[in-house]
């Protein structure tokens, strides 16, 4: 056991915010693959998890790990109702680049892309940030997420009565909530417990 | 084990309400939002975070978030760890100083530095760290940071962490609290807000 943090003085870390795939150097020991117990594998939900030194590190948590990841699954890909996946991958950027999550925001800048085809605007959220013109529909879902994401919490019916203008009903408001809710839990994990590198190219 | 569907009960939804009903397509949000709050608050074993420790930071972190109800719900579950009249006075105490608006802090070194923003750096008074012990005084210095100024973090906070006594998976621990409460707080008010504005 350590009774010390692990540093990287080697790191360059990112300087910026990129649609670039990174990589992620942890704090604190992470358990190896092979040290792994059972419950911390079935915790992982995907096995191929076990190669992250990430989630390898939050199973030191097993139980709290699995409950977060499959809260996280279902707020994201479960589609049989509610928002495109498109708007909840964006309130996830939003809230990555309002709170500061150059990681986050990199993941799911990507899939906001990959559902919507929006590489431009996707692009403008990174580089000009959550005051970027996205056209309206995209600008009420960045502002509720910015709202929501600010301590103490600024999100009320103004933003709600911006949401339905543009033609959110209330299921898939519940799901920009949820989304950018959950990247408030996310982005504090990724931002305190280690950080984010260059990929070798 | 607690029943009760925890953001349902603190964002004031009665099960046949139409969010509560909107809840109810997405059954495995729910119930995973739910085993989220068991995990941390109701954990089997609670290993290196004493309940006291984990209801106590989850009074700081509704606290500072400004959400009364919130608080009063994990003040009730502290209360039923017996903690000490001078170390509830502390809890208050901390909570009204450490008080401020966020997100704020500073970016790594680089065209970013233009968005720094500035903002306080709390640490727990020299008055409440007696009741407040040493590990839980250098939790909430952290706590406060990740609350209000996530993007702050380096090595060198869980460091203190460590010299405070707090083990590696307890500092996990530790981080999972913060994190969720900051997901669970704002499902509750974004929730309440659309369930007031739905009437």
């Amino acid at each position: 056991m350590t009774d010390h943090v692990i540093l990287h003085p080697e790191n360059r870390e990112p300087v910026e915010f990129t649609l670039a795939l990174l990589d992620w150097l942890p704090w604190l020991e992470p358990p190896t693959e092979d040290a792994l117990t059972e419950r911390q594998r079935a915790s992982l939900v995907d096995a191929a998890r076990s190669k992250s030194a990430y989630f390898r590190l939050l199973a030191r948590d097993p139980d709290i790990l699995e409950a977060r990841t499959r809260t996280d699954k279902d707020i994201f890909f479960n589609t049989s109702s509610g928002a495109p996946r498109a708007e909840r991958e964006l309130a996830a950027a939003a809230t990555s680049r309002h709170n500061g999550c150059i990681y986050c925001a990199s993941v799911h800048a990507r899939h906001a892309i990959t559902y919507s085809k929006r590489v431009e605007d996707v692009r403008r959220l990174l580089d000009v940030g959550v005051g970027a013109d996205l056209g309206e529909r995209w600008n009420a879902i960045v502002a509720a997420s910015v709202a929501l994401t600010a301590t103490p919490i600024a999100f009320g019916s103004a933003q709600i009565a911006r949401l339905r203008a543009t033609g959110l009903d209330d299921a898939e408001i519940v799901d920009v909530i949820n989304a950018a809710a959950f990247f408030n839990w996310a982005n504090r994990l990724m931002l305190s417990l280690g950080e984010p590198a260059a990929t070798a190219t | 084990m607690s029943k009760v569907d925890v953001i349902d009960f603190l964002a004031g939804l009665s099960a046949d309400s139409p969010l509560a009903l909107i809840r109810d397509r997405k059954p495995v949000t729910r119930e995973h939002a739910q085993a989220s709050y068991r995990a941390l608050f109701e954990p089997a074993d609670p290993g290196d975070d004493s309940l006291l420790e984990r209801f106590a930071v989850a009074c700081f972190v509704a606290g500072l978030h400004d959400q009364d109800e919130i608080a009063a719900f994990y003040r009730s579950g502290l209360a039923r760890l017996a903690p000490t009249e001078s170390f509830l006075q502390a809890l208050s105490a901390e909570i009204t100083a450490g008080r401020t608006t966020g997100p704020y802090g500073a970016y790594p070194k680089g065209p970013l530095s233009a968005e720094d923003v500035a903002g306080p750096v709390y640490t727990v008074s020299e008055a409440n760290q007696a009741a407040l012990g040493g590990r839980l005084s250098a939790a909430f210095a952290h706590v406060h940071m990740l609350v209000f100024h996530p993007r702050d973090a380096s090595a060198a906070h869980l460091q203190k962490l460590l010299d405070a006594g707090w083990s590696n998976t307890g500092i996990v621990t530790l981080s999972q609290l913060v994190a969720f409460l900051a997901f669970q707080i704002r499902a509750v008010v974004g929730l309440r807000a659309l369930a007031g504005v739905s009437a």
